[in-house]
């Protein structure tokens, strides 16, 4: 299975693991991560007001060029994810930013939303499968208390990103069982850590992620595992009662899979 | 009342906000509830009622995480989050108004800090 992969950034610089752990794992999986040849920033964010074109280009133009390849597009960073598939939702059913974008693009057949844009925790439910998963295993991190942080943006707004039930997801909870170890399941797994004020607004970061760690920690997790540069970055730094280990999840796939 | 302005943020957001039912989920779900002068449900009254400019110089589109939750959980599709990065972007679009500016950048980083972080921030409180 070979998929046209969009790393982001972050991925390339402070978060580095990430990456480099997902490109391990899929090896042993059976997948092919073709990164595409050029790719800019997504920008983080998703511009939501409906003016923003320029701001959307560079997601339609690494979209475009997964749809050249015949390839879904693979992502691994929660904002990248998000901001992809909310672009290309655009380019599927607004028909002014589809003919905006392609007028300004020239390509030679206009892009309206064709390629398939997967996360990677996505491609390993549904392409790999948990159960191939558990198969592949040799080293089940048995006895393991994990916390899944979801976070916003893999699951919000779920009309459009279609990752998960955003009130009850379990994709995460599952992973961390097919890799052997055990699921813990807390409050506010879904609710915001305040990633975006992180760099000016301390307080308000550090009162959200308070509430995130200490609950993580009542439920009797030992660990907490996220999808997102920011989220790690922000529930690492500025926690400020207590600290848990934040691991980026394909560390730990690539752990259980030996191949770290 | 400035009628302009009231209908470049309804345009920009793609929100009706005569939808909304008044129910105050949007609000009570809101992590940044506590930090806001005007809160998600308000700003859908206040954008109805063309009060603008208090929005555009309250510090909720500050503490606005840009979350989703009240997008997700509003039972009307109203859509708050969409008001308040409207008006967000009606403040920074305007000459010399960005809230972060480049010179701010270095005194804020610090070793861990990811791109993803600082590309983020330019992107919601810059223009
Ligand atoms: S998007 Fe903003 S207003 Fe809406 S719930 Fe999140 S922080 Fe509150
Ligand atoms: S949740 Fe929706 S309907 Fe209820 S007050 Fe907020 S915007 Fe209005």
């Amino acid at each position: 299975m070979i998929l046209s992969y969009y790393p982001g950034c972050t991925l390339k610089t402070k978060a580095q693991d990430l990456d480099l752990y997902a490109r391990k794992s899929a090896e042993v999986l059976g997948v092919t991560m073709e990164e595409l040849e050029e790719w800019q920033c997504c920008g983080a964010v998703y511009p939501m007001a409906s003016d923003e074109i320029a701001t959307k280009l560079s997601a339609v133009r690494a979209l475009e060029n997964a749809k050249e390849k015949g390839q879904d597009l693979l992502t691994l960073c929660s904002a990248c994810h998000h901001v992809i598939k909310r672009v290309n939702h655009d380019m599927q059913t607004n028909a002014d930013m589809q003919m905006k974008v392609n007028n300004y693009l020239q390509l030679d057949e206009p892009y309206t939303g064709e390629t398939k844009v997967v996360h990677y925790l996505e491609m390993l439910r549904d392409l790999v499968g948990f159960d191939k998963i558990k198969e592949k295993v040799v080293n089940p991190l048995k006895g393991k208390k994990i916390a899944a942080y979801y976070g916003c943006l893999l699951l919000r707004p779920s009309d459009v990103l279609q990752f998960d039930n955003p009130e009850n997801p379990s994709i995460m909870e599952d992973f961390i069982r097919s890799i052997g170890a055990t699921p813990v399941e807390t409050p506010y797994r879904n609710e915001c850590c305040g990633g975006y004020v992180s760099m000016e607004n301390k307080k308000l970061a550090q009162k959200k992620v308070d509430l995130i760690i200490s609950s993580a920690m009542e439920k009797g997790a030992e660990m907490i595992i996220t999808a997102c540069p920011l989220c790690m970055y922000n529930l690492d730094a500025n926690s400020t009662e207590h600290k848990l280990p934040i691991v980026y999840f394909t560390e730990l796939l690539a752990e259980a899979l030996g191949v770290k | 009342m400035d009628k302009f302005l009231q209908e470049q943020i309804l345009r920009m957001s793609g929100v009706n906000t005569r939808k909304c039912m008044k129910c105050g989920k949007c609000s009570g779900t809101c992590p940044a509830y506590d930090e806001m002068e005007y809160h998600p449900h308000q700003f859908v009254a206040m954008v109805e009622s063309g009060d603008i400019d208090a929005l555009m110089q309250s510090n909720s589109i500050w503490t606005c995480l840009s979350c989703f939750a009240c997008v997700e959980r509003c039972p009307r599709s109203v859509e708050p989050a969409n008001l308040i990065e409207a008006v967000r972007l009606a403040v920074i679009r305007q000459q010399n108004a960005n809230h972060l500016k480049a010179q701010e950048i270095p005194e804020n980083l610090e070793e861990k800090l990811p791109q993803q972080a600082i590309v983020s921030a330019f992107r919601k409180y810059s223009k």
